[in-house]
């Protein structure tokens, strides 16, 4: 299973490496994002450095689902995803496979954002390991709801309607605990604050990586 | 039009235990609002408020815990190798239908109590947020349901974003407990299962819980039957029309050589008569052209 996990993974990085689609679209779209939610929020920085930790997440889940959506579409050409179930790879690799691939680009996507936050917002981070661990937990979350929800979307003429409507709130946890251990890691917030969130996003990530081991073969063969 | 398929009719006996869950939660309810409106005192706290008991939580039992329980049951049955069938698949959809009307009522129900209460008609609390989520979550569900497929594929699919969704569920009711909600605890349901409310008022609260609960169940079997009989119009209207057009292209083909069926085999050629237009008559499909004659190629 695991080398089927890092064959997958692999390939779908070498795609996004070759194309470059999350580089040059999903991570500009992120940081546009952040400027629009500076515009929306008007000039006053005290209110932008309160914002920021929902803003920042916000931007994180819809990059998650443009993500979702390329690692959707890159199998859904030539016939690739039935070449995937001929390949006799084991389905728990492939949905470990195509998270890990997820969540590897969701981690560069949260450095850029993060960087952006601090600059553009002002938000200062007193806790950074309560801040890299939301991170962590929360990508893995996303991926993993994220890669589950793209493969029951997979084959579907509307899957681009339909998946945002089924992914965001199911991952609206995400969005709510990496908040709040965002607003426990920054000035004014206490660490002690952050830990029963974090303790939330390891129920989630849990959960879902579960679900996804156990039934990614059986919703491949309903897509 | 021999050939429609009729679905089959209810047995006398299924038509009267459907109808008689109906009446009794008819009777149910009606007794409740009695009960609730006139017989019960007025709370020591809330005043006539609290008369609210007998309708909220009653209303959240059924969408939370029985609507959405019974769906994700339902739907791992379905999946479940050896109890696949897409009985579990319609009853997993109507059960959400009727959670999601259930649900919808909680939450209206719980900003008016709100409202008064704590002085906002929606908080920002982790019950209340929950169960809004629970809401989209189903409503995803039914969006999926509603697109074309394959009725195995779509039960298989649909199946698999119920479970994916009812996750919530345990985190929604222990959300009062875990976190410091504005929501008060369970008063029925909660961890000792000693419930905190005493009195012709639990009574009240009790009747309340078995009326909703038989109105669920009375929604859930009409929603099934309705289930059973979109899946014969829709696999029916498919046969019916094949039917009619076969019938129509041999008796065609036998009653006259020159109205057989058109090249495609398709169905049967117009007959000829009706390609030209008389005198009177508009020329709606453009055949008569200037400087040509009315009958087209193909007639003369």
């Amino acid at each position: 299973m695991w080398r089927d996990t890092l064959l997958v993974a692999g390939k779908d990085l070498r795609i996004e490496a070759r194309s470059r689609v999350a580089l040059s679209q999903v991570v500009p779209f992120g940081v546009v994002a952040l400027v629009l939610f500076a515009f929306a929020l008007g000039p006053d920085r005290t209110r932008m450095a309160a914002g920021a930790p929902g803003l920042f997440w916000l931007a994180v889940l819809f990059c998650a689902v443009l993500a979702v959506q390329r690692s959707v579409a890159v199998e859904s050409v030539d016939g690739a995803r039935d070449g995937l179930r001929l390949s006799g790879l084991d389905p728990a690799g492939l949905f470990l496979g195509k998270a890990s691939a997820i969540a590897a680009q969701l981690i560069v996507l949260e450095v850029v954002l993060g960087v952006g936050v601090v600059l553009l917002y002002g938000a200062r981070i007193t806790t950074p390991w309560l801040i890299v661990a939301s991170c962590l937990l929360g990508t893995l979350g996303l991926a993993a709801t994220g890669t589950l929800y793209g493969a029951l979307s997979a084959g579907l003429r509307v899957r681009e309607t339909l998946l945002p409507f089924l992914l965001l709130p199911i991952a609206a946890p995400v969005l709510l605990a990496g908040t709040r251990i965002w607003q426990a890691g920054m000035a004014g917030g206490t660490a002690a604050d952050g830990s029963q969130w974090l303790r939330l996003l390891v129920v989630f990530d849990a959960v879902y990586l579960a679900l996804g081991v156990v039934v990614y073969g059986p919703i491949q063969e309903s897509a | 039009m021999s050939a429609t398929r009729v679905p089959p009719p209810l047995s006398p006996r299924a038509r009267w235990t459907v109808r008689s869950i109906g009446a009794a939660a008819a009777v149910g309810m009606a007794l409740t609002v009695w009960l609730g409106l006139w017989v019960t005192p007025p709370d020591q706290v809330q005043g006539n408020l609290v008369r609210l008991v007998y309708i909220h939580p009653g209303v959240a039992w059924v969408a939370l815990y029985l609507a959405f329980g019974l769906a994700a049951v339902a739907s791992l049955l379905y999946l479940w190798p050896r109890t696949r069938s897409l009985f579990w698949d319609r009853l997993a959809a109507a059960a959400v239908e009727v959670g999601v009307v259930f649900n919808v009522c909680t939450l209206v129900s719980g900003s008016i109590w709100g409202r008064p209460t704590w002085g906002v008609y929606w908080a920002w609390d982790a019950r209340l947020t929950l169960t809004a989520i629970l809401l989209v979550l189903f409503l995803g569900y039914i969006a999926l349901r509603r697109l074309p497929a394959d009725p195995e594929k779509r039960a298989k699919r649909s199946a698999f974003v119920c479970l994916f969704a009812a996750v919530d569920i345990p985190i929604d009711h222990f959300s009062v407990l875990w976190w410091r909600t504005l929501h008060q605890g369970a008063t029925v349901l909660n961890p000792d299962l000693s419930p905190t409310i005493h009195g012709s008022m639990a009574w009240t609260l009790l009747i309340s819980f078995l009326s909703l609960t038989l109105v669920f169940v009375w929604m859930l079997l009409v929603r099934y039957r309705i289930g059973v009989l979109e899946d014969w119009l829709g696999s029916g209207e498919l046969d019916v029309a094949l039917r009619q057009r076969q019938a129509e292209g041999s008796s065609a083909g036998t009653a006259d050589g020159a109205t057989g069926t058109d090249a495609l085999g398709t169905g049967p050629r117009e007959p000829v008569p009706s390609l030209v237009p008389t005198p009177s008559s508009p020329d709606p499909a453009g055949v008569v052209a200037a400087g040509h004659p009315a009958v087209p190629e193909r007639a003369r």
